[in-house]
């Protein structure tokens, strides 16, 4: 039930996210182009993506890889 | 009132001279030398480095139990290599290189007797050339992947492109990936079949291991010829496309929708993974020979104020085996200075169990699959540390060709009872 709840939350979120675009000029991306704003994972989590893909059944979605690699262990 | 934005370097221009590594021929001869745009020069130079420790009790090589203490340092050196072509487009060329190498203590289990080899180590290159478009800022590029590791062989090829939206305020993206792996059969002991050994006269003799491994020997028992050991491999194969659509919604506020789907064949299982049925038996863990995967994500990133970023992450995820997964994360960097963040964070994971999954004594023989990996089982799991991030224009520490640095710790547990600490470091050089 809260689970239901919470996707129903992000779905929500995202809805009126979109519906508010607004058309920006190069000069209103400052903060949009700050480097703690890039929509990617950080360099630095690059391995515990990697240790978290080996311990979970879960993978993907994330830009990271999806294959390739044992994880033996 | 400071505004702590950051903004991130535009490699597409050229305001400082270039390290460069060729230059191409000049056919203009009014030009009189000096700095070329179109000269290939080194944009970025990455070292990402993690130390990994981990201890648990559920090893899927003992069938369940059993210590799962894995110790694991790796290295990744990736070089971004620009130039310019003839139509002003940005041609990037990505070389990378890793090397991890691990200790496994329940790899000594597959022997039954402990004696398996505990360490392991694994190379993987890769390159990519992306292309962008100067006028629309649209991409496409390839890529190829490979790692190799003593048990494990994995081979990648890739193709992706994006295309922005008019307002150049939307991007939308696509991957298309190949893995073609091959996995060593590699069995538990008690399931090698013994070495046969012929007497060929005179006086020499030929071992054959089960792993297809000959040994001609003499009469005094010296090494006359020793053949490559050939353990049969089995593939796996996996394809993977994935979606990506990225839009900033206003000043503040930019979203990412992310979706992949994933096919997967082959031998899908490990043959070290051992599984005891209820009769005390053991066998080696059984898989279907397919999967089906689909994660579908979004992130979401706010600049609160203006030195408070909030970078929010959320995934579904549902796969032909019977698993289902959410995964949610927060990280709040806090710029102290427009070049200096902390970011504490925080990721929550919770998975149901692979309808293939049972513990250690819980599978009857007459199962048609199973599997006592609790990868598959039903777990939650929080992960929570923090990172500093120092990039100073003047350079780390006052060295201007090192741009950032990245330190980051985090403790992972399951309720499994699996915990593990990761610490990672991450420099950039220009």
């Amino acid at each position: 039930m809260i689970k239901q709840k919470v996707k129903i939350a992000a779905g929500l979120l995202l809805l009126i996210a979109t519906s508010s675009c607004v058309h920006l000029k190069e000069y209103q991306k400052s903060r949009l182009n700050d480097s703690e704003m890039a929509l990617t994972n950080r360099k630095v989590e690059k391995n515990e993506l990697n240790f978290q893909s080996y311990e979970e059944a879960a993978s993907g979605a994330n830009a990271g890889k999806t294959g390739g690699g044992c994880g033996c262990n | 009132m400071h505004t702590f934005a950051q903004t991130r370097t535009d490699t597409g221009t050229f305001a400082k001279q270039p390290v460069s590594l060729y230059t191409p021929v000049d056919h203009d001869t009014t030009n009189t030398g000096g700095y070329s745009p179109h000269a290939l020069r080194i944009d970025e130079i990455d070292l990402v480095s993690s130390y990994y420790i981990q201890n648990g009790d559920h090893s899927p090589v003992t069938g369940g139990i059993g210590t799962q203490h894995v110790i694991d340092f790796s290295n990744g050196l990736n070089l971004n290599l620009v130039w310019l072509n003839q139509a002003n487009n940005k041609n990037t060329l990505m070389l990378g290189v890793g090397y991890d190498h691990h200790t496994s203590a329940s790899a000594g289990y597959v022997a039954l007797n402990g004696g398996s080899k505990t360490g392991g180590t694994r190379l993987y290159p890769s390159i990519d050339w992306t292309v962008e478009n100067s006028k629309t800022g649209n991409t496409f590029g390839i890529g190829a992947y490979y790692s190799g590791e003593y048990n494990y062989k994995s081979k990648e090829a890739d193709v992706h492109w994006s295309v922005k939206t008019d307002d150049k305020n939307g991007e939308f993206g696509v991957k298309l990936q190949a893995y073609l792996d091959k996995v060593t059969m590699i069995l538990p002991s008690e399931f090698v079949v013994a070495p046969s050994v012929t007497t060929i006269p005179p006086g020499t003799t030929v071992v054959t291991t089960a792993s297809g491994q000959t040994v001609v020997l003499s009469s005094g028992g010296q090494v006359i010829s020793n053949s490559k050991s050939s353990l049969p491999t089995s593939e796996r194969n996996t394809f993977t496309a994935a979606l990506s659509y990225t839009q900033q919604i206003n000043s503040r506020l930019q979203i990412s929708i992310l979706g992949d789907v994933v096919g997967q064949n082959g031998y899908l299982g490990l043959p070290f993974h051992r599984v005891y049925f209820n009769t005390g038996k053991d066998t080696i863990e059984k898989l279907p020979s397919s999967r089906f995967k689909l994660p579908i994500g979004a992130r979401m990133n706010y600049f609160l104020g203006d030195n408070i970023i909030l970078r929010a992450y959320y995934r579904y995820y549902m796969d032909s085996w019977g698993i289902r997964s959410n995964t949610a994360s927060l990280e709040i960097p806090y710029k102290v200075t427009p070049f200096f963040s902390i970011s504490p964070f925080y990721r929550y994971y919770d998975q149901t169990a692979a309808r293939y999954f049972a513990p250690y004594e819980v599978h009857s023989p007459t199962d048609e699959f199973y599997t006592s990996n609790y990868e598959y089982s039903n777990f939650r799991s929080g992960f929570y540390g923090i990172g500093f991030r120092v990039a100073p224009p003047t350079g780390v520490f006052g060295w201007q060709n090192l741009h950032d640095l990245e330190i980051r710790y985090g403790h992972y547990s399951q309720t499994t009872d699996l915990v593990s600490d990761v610490v990672s470091l991450s420099l950039g050089f220009k």
